[in-house]
């Protein structure tokens, strides 16, 4: 399973890359969005993953049976799907009010406060 | 149980949370501005006075025992830290009154404020390395809002630099945490440091210690990385833009220091010289780029990464005198810089533009202003006895002493240039003769969203000045007190055992290396059973 995730994740940061070096405002949230998925999966994997074995200690006892599932890098990965879909959703918002103000949905006409 | 080091993160939250109660109160609002930041100022100075006499203050949330919880530790450094932000967050306070268009006020400008300021004690605070992937988020989130708040087109190409970067340094960050709780199976700093000697893969750990550089460098805005920093920082209301400019790459200078002296410290050989390199393009790099522009605000932004450079050189030089250094640098730019960006909105108010080539003449207008400039501006040149020249001073003094001649040289010359551009803006926008083609304002009472004054309210937006003027004399003029603070910071981050200590528990700390946590754990829930029958 691990290695299918590895290649999974890594043509999900290689997309992502790719989305975010186009010109399209709209391409660079796409890759946005495929990068923070990639780190969540990437938490996910590398704490090791275990099949059907819920972290849950059987009544009476101090700790679980056997090999368990690690839940911490799922709180984490839960919390960072929260705050990437609220800065996605602010991502989305404000290339809408660019392409508004620009009239143009190109990078390359983003110039102004460069130089 | 010790209230002072939450407190930072809570009232800024709490006064975040009652500006948003009172939404249309815009009085109301107001008065949670001041009166909250006061607030913070206070908390803040307990924070430090407290740890200024107990040394480490630890708390851990929710009563769990670290390395299960998330552990609020304060050590200098975070107090130091804590301490600027009250300073920085009532001056910021204050000015916005003034200057924040009514415009600004009705969209929430003042509950981002106090929300940003949540965000920065927190990632100066917390002991969790996810945690502070948080705080960073809550920080960022904040700061997006601020910076297109007038939804300018100026400021809209900002921001999707600004975001792009900023959030791409944070999936570079969280990929590295993933990484690392992979690679030693924790998230509490302290005890990630315990574990990190027992890694088994030495390969992963520079994976990992890169990644961290990388992250925090473009959140710090070093070279080659800083390239969102002087797209966007000019392009908000003026006190956005100074709070931004006083604060949050700090928090990336901070995060670097605090990881390279507790985690990566074994791992500092090569990426030493990476570091020290990568300081030196960004003092070098900054400071050119700052010559070639003639607006006011841009000029300052390009001294903010050149000022970064001097940060990371007391950290890469890794010795406890430089790192005492790089933490007074820190101190001194966050009041100098952003005072320099204070008086930048004066002047704007004051002449309606921040195009040099058209402001002057402002030091016969306003003596007192062209002092005001003088001090923070040849401070940040590192002019004696100003603030400026002692961090510059220990600095090289350090790069001395660790016999890096080449890189101390050009921390040198860099203050020439730095020098240079100060002297640029002082001899247009004071000393020269107001051009004729500008318009002044007539009657200074312009009203508008643009940043523009509602009322010349002037002394709101003197007082925070004159106050980070003086302090900035001040530091100058006490440096030996201040310089003990620096030294207790720089030997606390190049001995991590006391931050470790304090978080695992002084007895604990050398047992639960060997002791598996799990076991930890149920000989406490052992222990809680016998208690209760």
């Amino acid at each position: 399973m691990e290695p299918l995730m590895a290649l999974a994740i890594g043509l999900l940061y290689a997309a992502a890359v790719f989305m975010m070096l186009r010109r399209s405002i709209v391409k660079l949230v796409i890759g946005l969005l495929l990068l923070t998925n990639a780190a969540n999966l990437l938490i996910f994997t590398t704490a090791g993953m275990t099949r059907g074995a819920p972290p849950l200690i059987p009544e009476g006892m101090l700790q679980p049976l056997g090999d368990v599932a690690d839940p911490l890098p799922q709180a984490v990965v839960l919390t960072a799907i929260v705050i990437a879909f609220g800065v996605l959703a602010f991502a989305v918002v404000l290339i809408r009010r660019a392409y508004e103000i620009v009239k143009a949905d190109d990078l390359d006409k983003m110039k102004d406060t460069d130089t | 149980m010790r209230p002072e080091v939450a407190l930072p993160v809570l009232l800024p939250l709490l006064s975040g949370a009652l500006s948003l109660l009172f939404w249309r109160s815009r009085p109301v609002q107001r008065f949670i501005a001041v009166a909250g930041n006061v607030a913070l100022l206070l908390v803040s100075v307990w924070l430090f006075v407290a740890v200024l006499t107990d040394g480490y203050i630890t708390m851990q949330m929710g009563s769990w025992a670290a390395p299960f919880g998330i552990t609020l530790i304060a050590d200098m450094l975070s107090a130091v830290m804590i301490l600027m932000t009250g300073i920085i967050g009532l001056a910021m306070g204050v000015y916005s009154l003034a200057t924040t268009g009514r415009g600004h006020e009705k969209f929430g400008y003042y509950p981002l404020m106090h929300l940003l300021l949540a965000g920065v004690a927190g990632a100066f605070l917390t002991g969790d390395i996810f945690n502070l992937y948080v705080w960073f988020e809550v920080m960022l989130v904040a700061s997006f809002a601020l910076l297109i708040l007038g939804g300018e087109r100026a400021q809209m190409e900002g921001a999707i630099k600004y975001v792009t970067l900023n959030l791409l340094a944070s999936v570079i960050f969280l990929s590295a945490v993933g990484l690392l709780y992979g690679t030693v199976g924790t998230l509490n700093m302290a005890d990630i440091a315990l574990r990190m000697d027992e890694a088994e893969h030495s390969g992963m750990v520079e994976v990992l210690a890169v990644m961290f550089m990388v992250a925090f460098g473009i959140k710090a805005a070093a070279f080659p990385l800083f390239f969102w920093l002087p797209a966007s920082y000019h392009t908000p209301p003026v006190a956005v833009s100074a709070l931004f400019a006083g604060l949050l790459t700090k928090v990336g200078v901070y995060s670097l220091f605090r990881v390279f002296t507790l985690i990566f410290d074994q791992t500092m050989g090569y990426l030493q010289d990476i570091m020290l390199w990568g300081a030196v393009l960004t003092m070098v790099t900054g400071v050119l780029g700052a010559a070639a522009q003639y607006e006011f605000r841009r000029i300052l932004s390009f001294h903010i990464v050149s000022q970064i450079g001097y940060m990371i050189l007391g950290l890469a030089l890794y010795t406890p005198l430089a790192i005492a250094g790089g933490a007074f640098a820190i101190v001194h730019n966050i009041i100098v810089k952003t005072n320099l960006f204070l008086i930048s909105g004066i002047t704007y108010h004051l002449q309606g533009t921040y195009q040099l080539k058209k402001m002057g003449g402002l030091y016969r207008e306003r003596p007192w202003l062209a002092v005001a400039f003088f001090i923070s501006a040849f401070s940040l040149a590192g002019i004696p006895p100003l603030s400026g020249f002692f961090a510059k001073f220990v600095l090289v003094r350090a790069g001395l002493e660790a016999e890096a001649y080449v890189v101390t040289g050009f921390a040198l010359a860099v203050g020439f240039m730095t020098l240079y551009s100060m002297v640029k803006i002082w001899n247009e926008v004071f000393w020269k003769a107001l051009p004729e083609d500008n318009n002044v304002p007539a009657s200074q009472t312009s009203v508008g969203d643009d940043g523009r004054l509602l009322k010349p309210t002037l002394w709101m937006m003197y007082t925070p000045v004159v106050v980070l003027a003086m302090m900035s004399l001040l530091i100058g003029v006490f440096a030996e007190p201040i310089m003990q603070v620096m030294i207790v910071v720089g030997d606390q981050l190049m001995s991590p055992s006391g931050y470790i200590e304090a978080v695992m528990g002084v007895s604990a700390s050398a047992e639960a290396a060997l002791l598996d946590p799990i076991e930890l754990q149920a000989e406490r829930i052992g222990d809680d059973a016998e208690d209760s029958p």
